[in-house]
């Protein structure tokens, strides 16, 4: 097989990609990207087993009983209106206005806390209630798909918090850059997750 | 390192590379249609307004429409060839968590099926 | 205090594991006191245990596979001695409960820490070179995965000496694994150690992922790459996708033992057979990721050995990917007898008839490679002819039983531990040793030993036939695995061909010992002067042997496959006068070794339910990934100058133009 016919192929969505050393933005995004993705299969295994395990109520209560909406809905639009806030306080500081984007990033924190207030105390409330995740299956399963959601969250905030001291302490050089980049997949990656659990788990599971 | 050898010019996910107010464009409107498929998945779920068996349908329609809008309007994925690894990536989950959930629920389903049944007074 | 630790937990009374550690702790003081007194400690710091280098770190996964290998064939010669003798009326040695442990054992480590570490560590050192380029996308947290690795294999070896280990089988199926049914620490072991080493892992598929698609030599194509570049990257982007199946799935029997949920318990509703489902979506898929990898070790080895360029290329990385898609859509075939229906039961078995047609082509091609060509024969070629032998019988037992009514015959049977070694055996350890031996030179300057080295293959190749033929028999007969006590006489004979196979298999691995030894003591009379003994074709043969830490002073420009043969072949090979630039080689780091300490302490500290420690433990690792997420110089610069220091004098100058 000559060589000659590989630079014939029809390399179709691979054409141009000629080789060589991507700029360090490019891989450490996709690099966080490429995680992120195991971390979507991660809670994909954990969606699967509340699919599975949701309606193992072992005589207790079930989603209906215990889910408010209301809280949901106002969860939902803090963390959607997070997402908006950091994806604009990137585009700040992409631009170079630190000041602008430590508001942004502020009412992120805010916002996301908000989130993580209403979660906890929504579980504070049902476990209170005798429905902790020791009661059934489904309250093991959610109590761990959307715990492990809050978790993320936290982690989030406390990563926020560490950036936004990165860019009082640095400024905006490159290497702060990139990593307000990472924060920013993660960030918007919950958020998308989010969707998931509030459509499978609460939506449907309300009904 | 070094400089001279850069070729791949690929765009990394959630950067976009032309400065212009069309991005804050891209988030204002990303976030409104992301309220709106918001307050849809809950009222389709609450109301009567769709047809009660098409409403789980008319929920993932909507889930996967907002995760489009955040893909699309957050995370600048795009479809030229320079996001051609980023769409693959996620293609590629995308599939494995078709499959993990899919397949689990198929799985476990059949498997139920088969399984004995509870005596009276056992509780599943 | 100190949770449920306590002197009880050190086996006084049973001689066997109080002497094994004793030797262990014996061999571990005596390598400290002689590290420490020849004042070794300092070189070994810079060197190694900080390096961030991929070439350092893939030897050390290497040693680190090599080692464990060690500890499990030791776990495997006692099972099979074990079996030999403990038929009818005699109970052999060794009492159900430690038969148990032992077998869960042989499975975790030989998977976990022998396996993956041996394949990963080929690829870490392989990958870069092969891709012209000077290190990974992030050699920090390719360190870090290193030591996570090794913390997992220490969490795993402790419980040789303080408690005891799981007694479930390496799946640790519930509802044996569940608190009620196993109270004590083993199970605890196996999900701690094997829950920091996943980290590991995932953390070095993301790291390959990246590395291959988007750091590449100049004019280096997709198409252009070496065949095992492809099967590295395919083999990474199964870790990505697989690897999260298994972090939740143990997430969630932890969940179940330490905060009493109910995921897969017998009352509350638990579902163990969902853990069953979940924990085959990722083992699928680990087979696969363990076999890819030595498909690209022979694919380079075949090609070189026969002077030949692989055949079929583009249907190589084809059958790669179709591959790693298809190793998705078959993991059923692990439970066919669980219960699911027909429908259910002929759509997996027939994904895995399917799956067994990419790998078909690949053998195809192998042979057409080897049609036609000069082969010389030496070790590595070796490997390869017994591994293509070998692994299509392996595959064909596969495919048996991956027809449903065949499995519900032999579910479970010695026919299935036979079919298994028959593949990881043949396909991985092959294709792990058949590196090992093909790359040594590169790594290390000198070449290993080729009488020994064959000698090692023929023991390995004739200890498996003997090993594991009768297993296959015995299968067929009605025996099934994992059995301390055989209650029918005649399958003794079989089983005692089973225990001379496992003791040849052992002169194989003394001949590795003894071929390891013999190069090193007659190194300088067996140094590879030119880089390139084997005549190779990849990039790798272009850079000296060992190579420079900076791998190429000059990134090579790429325009066709086996770019360093279309190099020999045009001759442009001496280098002009090439004008150096400062290089930036990445800084050492002891983050990887300060998060694995930590990573370590917590991991024991859960296990033994002593929560201060393992506060401590996960404070101390979150506080160096703090500090190593705040620090910025990661690079160090090599100025022109050194640069052309070290290309002048280093032996067998091939300038890369």
């Amino acid at each position: 097989m000559s060589m000659i016919t590989i630079d014939r192929l029809p390399a179709d969505a691979l054409r141009g990609v000629g080789g060589g050393l991507a700029p360090t933005r490019t891989v450490v995004a996709y690099g966080f990207w490429i995680f992120i993705m195991s971390d979507i299969v991660m809670f994909a295994a954990l969606f699967a087993a509340y699919a599975v395990l949701s309606g193992n109520i072992a005589g207790g209560p079930t989603g209906r009983e215990l889910f408010n909406l209301h809280k949901v809905f106002v969860e939902t639009a803090c963390l959607l209106l997070s997402s908006y806030t950091c994806g604009v306080g990137m585009l700040c500081a992409e631009r170079r206005q630190p000041g602008v984007f430590l508001s942004f990033a502020a009412a992120t924190f805010i916002l996301g806390a908000a989130f993580l207030s209403i979660e906890l105390s929504e579980f504070v409330g049902i476990a209170k209630a005798g429905a902790g995740p020791t009661r059934s299956a489904f309250l093991s399963s959610f109590f761990t798909l959307v715990g492990m959601h809050g978790a993320h969250v936290t982690c989030g905030l406390v990563w926020l918090v560490y950036m936004v001291a990165q860019v009082l302490v640095k400024g905006l050089r490159a290497v702060v850059l990139r990593r307000l980049l990472c924060f920013s997949l993660f960030w918007h990656a919950l958020d998308i997750v989010w969707i998931g659990v509030m459509t499978l788990v609460y939506l449907m599971g309300a009904r | 390192m070094d400089g001279t050898e850069r070729l791949i010019d690929d765009r990394s996910p959630g950067v976009e590379h032309h400065e212009s107010t069309a991005n804050f464009l891209s988030y204002t409107v990303g976030l409104g249609l992301a309220v709106a498929a918001t307050i849809a998945s809950f009222v389709v779920s609450q109301t009567g307004l769709l047809w009660e068996p098409g409403v789980p349908v008319g929920l993932v329609v909507l889930a996967f429409a907002q995760i489009g809008v955040h893909l699309v309007f957050f995370l600048h994925l795009g479809s030229g060839p320079d996001n051609t690894n980023n769409i693959m990536a996620l293609a590629f989950g995308v599939w494995v968590v078709f499959l993990v959930i899919a397949g689990s629920c198929w799985i476990t389903a059949n498997l139920h099926a088969n399984m004995m049944d509870l005596p009276m007074n056992m509780v599943r | 205090m100190l949770g449920k630790l306590s002197w009880a937990a050190i086996p006084f009374n049973e001689p066997l594991p109080l002497i094994s550690m004793g030797v262990v702790l014996v061999v571990i003081l005596g390598v400290t006191v002689l590290v420490v007194a020849r004042g070794w400690l300092p070189y070994l710091w810079r060197e190694w245990l900080t390096s961030v280098d991929h070439k350092r770190i893939g030897a050390m996964y290497m040693l680190l596979g090599l080692v464990m290998l060690l500890r499990g064939f030791s776990d495997a010669i006692m099972m099979r001695t074990q079996q030999a003798i403990a038929v009818g009326s005699a109970q052999g040695y060794l009492p159900p409960g430690h038969y148990d442990q032992i077998f869960s054992a042989h499975g975790t480590i030989m998977i976990f820490f022998v396996a993956m570490p041996l394949v990963i560590g080929l690829m870490n050192f392989v990958v870069p070179l092969q891709l012209g380029v000077r290190d990974v996308a992030f050699p920090v947290l390719n360190s870090v995965g290193f030591w996570l690795t090794a913390s997992g294999a220490l969490l795993i070896n402790a419980s040789l000496v303080i408690g005891n280990f799981a007694r479930t089988g390496w799946m640790g199926y519930p509802p044996l694994s569940e608190l009620a049914f196993s109270p004590d620490v083993g199970v605890d072991y196996y999900l701690w150690s094997l829950q920091i080493s996943g980290i590991g892992t995932l953390l070095t598929g993301v790291n390959f992922v990246t590395t291959i698609l988007k750091l590449r030599a100049p004019g280096m194509t997709y198409f252009r790459m070496p065949v095992f570049c492809w099967t590295a990257l395919a083999s990474s982007m199964l870790i990505v996708a697989a690897f999260p199946i298994l972090t939740a799935t143990f997430l969630m029997l932890l969940l179940d033992r330490y905060l009493g949920m109910h995921f897969f318990t017998n009352d509350g509703g638990g579902n163990q057979m969902m853990y069953v489902n979940l924990f085959w979506a990722w083992g699928h898929p680990e087979v696969y990721i363990l076999i890819l990898p030595a498909f690209g070790v022979f694919s380079e080895v075949i090609a070189t050995f026969s002077g030949k360029a692989l055949f079929g290329y583009r249907s190589m990385v084809l059958a790669t990917l179709a591959i790693c898609v298809l190793s998705f859509m078959v993991w059923l075939h692990h439970f066919f007898t669980m219960g699911a229906g027909a429908d259910v039961n002929a759509f997996f078995g027939i994904m895995s008839t399917v799956i067994a047609v990419p790998t078909g082509v690949k053998v195809f091609n192998w042979l057409f490679t080897m049609f036609r060509g000069r082969i010389v024969y030496r070790t590595p070629v070796l490997f390869a002819i017994g591994f293509i032998v070998t692994f299509t019988i392996g595959g064909m037992t596969g495919v048996l039983l991956a027809v449903p009514p065949v499995d519900f015959v032999l579910h479970n049977s010695a026919f299935l531990v036979a079919h298994f070694h028959n593949v990881i055996i043949g396909g991985v350890v092959f294709g792990a040793l058949a590196g090992y031996n093909y790359w040594f030179p590169k790594v290390f300057g000198f070449t290993l030993d080729e009488r020994f080295g064959q000698a090692s293959f023929w023991c390995w190749l004739v200890g498996f036939y003997l090993a594991f033929t009768p297993l296959y028999a015995l299968g067929l007969m009605g025996m099934t695995r994992r059995l301390q006590h055989i209650s029918n006489p005649s399958w003794q004979p079989l089983l005692l061909v089973a225990e001379v196979g496992a003791v040849v298999i052992f002169c194989g691995i003394l001949c590795q010992i003894a071929q390891l030894y013999v190069s090193i003591r007659t190194r300088e009379a067996r140094r590879d002067l030119t880089g390139d003994p084997w005549n190779g074709r990849t990039l790798e043969w272009a850079t000296a042997s060992p190579p420079p830490a900076y791998n190429f002073a000059v990134l090579p420009r790429v325009d066709s496959i086996d770019a360093f043969w279309a190099m020999k072949q045009r001759g442009d090979l001496t280098a002009a006068e090439i004008s150096y630039q400062t290089i930036e080689v990445p800084r050492n780091s002891a983050t990887g070794l300060v998060v694995a300490f930590f990573a370590s302490a917590t991991g024991f500290a859960l296990i033994w339910h002593i929560w201060w420690m393992a506060a401590l433990g996960l404070a101390g690792a979150a506080i160096t990934l703090l500090a190593f997420g705040w620090n910025e110089e990661r690079e160090a610069a090599i100025p022109a100058a050194e640069i052309a220091r070290m290309e002048r004098t280093r032996p067998g100058l091939r300038g890369v133009a």
